[in-house]
């Protein structure tokens, strides 16, 4: 049975217009997807679809089936259950993801209080694993420090525990690295590649960057103005690129990487 | 960083201003020169050594009376922004989660309550119960709860638009933890600020409602009724009129201070610039 089952999804605002329109996605157990696009292509919105977390005023019509549970039409508590469980997101900007006023170990603590039940020391030593498990130096000191007492890679890091806390089934990234430096952005691909290798998690890769989805993930779905244009194994799409649309991002992917040659040459 | 110490000052020096009469108030619980109605000093006494700023027309010790009305003060400024915030955070959150009618409605509702005079709804009140401190409270803590409820409205609606708090439903945080864990602590600072500043305005009015009698009566001094009992007898005796006068202006000086020095120090956008 795949994790995720997404079927002729549409998401519509308040005042009629359409923004994801028809679109279908499967993702199997430890399978990584890349959905990929420009900005306004919808594909954040069908992430924020897939947790029943769109916001207030837009509807979403179709079937969305997160291990086994339909979310389109859920009630908030059923969707309390899987949230977290069954899936968790990594936000684009690591900065605005955590709470400004809140110890970076308190914001870890509280998934793993509710979820697995832990309390006290036992706590502390789970905030602190789960703080090394994505590679943060010093942990305790981390762990005690605020958002804002942290550079941006290790808020994102952090913000990634916090996902990764709950053991989900799927792990939602969207766009994890666009507002990360370049060195910063490899090193957390790595990362997230081995984290969820580990645990066999699978991954929903959101990015407009086909560089970086052809890095951590298996097959991909480019969308553009809220619809699927093409679908595919990533290495065919990068050679062979079917659609107008995709060749153009395949072409402008590969102009960046020509420059460096030329510059290295 | 020389901004931020000099703010600092601000605080301590506010802390001085309204702990001075902080001070007065908490004595007067224990200990007083005189009795309320003592009236043994003869009438319009001028400063001196029996009394230390002299007597009223009824022959009154003025020190004493001050004493009791800085508790006056106290009281009113606490009581009433604690139904402030109280029935203000309660109403603002509701109607930030509040949705379509509703929300129009409790927004409509604050506007109104704040469109409407404090005196007529303190008038209101005094006419249905009696005139006490406890009605003068009543009617300035309702009528500021609409500022607040309105502020923590657009406060909480900013907060809920944030990422983290998206961040924390995904993973699974029900309504009423957010709004404890997230949400209240990240409007707090700017809430604190606005509560001390209504804290000075509910001392105003109080000192407003009394002077116009409808406030504690008698034998409790409040600085209003001093103000008022003192004005035919200014230009002979001033400093009946004189010395609630200008503690009123301290206390409200002091009390707007606190808020400027605690917007510093508690605005989270501010102590991300000093990092």
């Amino acid at each position: 049975m795949n994790i995720l089952d997404v079927r002729d999804l549409g998401i519509r605002t308040a005042d009629g217009r359409t923004l994801v329109d028809g679109l279908s996605l499967t993702i199997a157990p430890g399978e990584r997807l890349g959905l990929i696009g420009e900005s306004g292509s919808g594909k954040s919105l069908t992430t924020l679809a897939v947790l029943g977390l769109l916001p207030d005023g837009m509807t979403a019509t179709g079937g969305v089936e997160l291990a086994g549970t339909q979310i389109v039409g859920a009630s908030e508590k059923q969707l309390r259950g899987v949230r977290g469980r069954d899936a968790a997101i990594v936000f684009q900007e690591p900065l605005t993801a955590l709470d400004p006023l809140m110890r970076v170990g308190r914001q870890i603590a509280e998934p793993l209080s509710r979820r697995r039940g832990l309390r006290g020391a036992e706590l502390k030593r789970a905030v602190v694993d789960a703080l090394e498990q994505v590679r943060l130096p010093e942990p305790d000191r981390i762990a005690r420090a605020f958002p804002h007492e942290i550079s941006g890679g290790q808020r994102q890091r952090v913000a990634l525990a916090m996902a990764l806390a709950c053991d989900p089934k799927l792990l939602i990234a969207d766009e994890p690295t666009t507002a990360l430096d370049v060195t910063v952005q490899s090193d957390m691909l790595d990362l997230l590649d081995t984290l969820v290798r580990e645990r066999d998690m699978a991954v929903l890769f959101v990015s407009h960057d086909l560089a970086v989805v052809s890095k951590v993930t298996d097959r991909v779905v480019v969308m553009k103005d809220g619809r699927v244009v093409e679908e595919g194994d990533v290495r065919t799409i990068v050679r062979e690129p079917r659609e107008e649309y995709t060749k153009a991002l395949v072409a402008s992917a590969r102009q960046l990487e020509s420059a460096l040659d030329l510059r290295n040459a | 960083m020389k901004q931020s110490t000099k703010r600092s000052y601000t605080l301590t020096f506010g802390c001085a201003l309204a702990g001075l009469i902080a001070l007065l108030a908490l004595v007067s619980l224990f200990w007083a020169p005189y009795a309320a109605d003592d009236t043994s000093g003869g009438r319009l006494t001028g400063p001196g050594a029996g009394h230390l700023l002299g007597t009223d027309k009824l022959g009154r010790d003025l020190f004493t009376q001050l004493m009791t009305g800085s508790r006056v003060a106290f009281e009113a400024g606490l009581g009433s922004v604690l139904i402030a915030a109280v029935v203000g955070v309660t109403l603002g959150v509701l109607a930030a989660f509040a949705q379509g009618w509703l929300d129009d409605t409790l927004s409509a509702f604050l506007d109104i309550l704040i469109a409407f005079p404090t005196l007529l709804l303190a008038m209101l009140i005094v006419a249905a119960h009696s005139a006490t401190l406890g009605s003068a409270v009543l009617a300035i803590g309702l009528a500021q709860s609409a500022v607040v409820g309105r502020l923590v409205r657009i406060l909480v609606k900013r907060v809920l638009a944030q990422d983290y708090i998206t961040a924390a439903r995904t993973s699974g945080t029900s309504w009423p933890r957010i709004v404890a864990g997230h949400v209240l602590p990240n409007i707090w600072p700017t809430l604190v600020v606005n509560l001390a500043l209504q804290f000075g305005l509910a001392v105003l009015a109080e000192a407003g409602l009394s002077y116009l009698g409808l406030g504690a009566p008698p034998p409790n001094a409040s600085w209003g009724r001093m103000l008022q009992e003192a004005q035919a007898t200014f230009t002979t005796a001033p400093a009946g009129a004189l010395a609630p006068g200008i503690l009123l202006v301290l206390l409200v000086i002091g009390v707007n201070l606190i808020a400027d020095g605690l917007r510093d120090t508690l605005d989270p956008a501010a102590r991300r610039r000093r990092a």
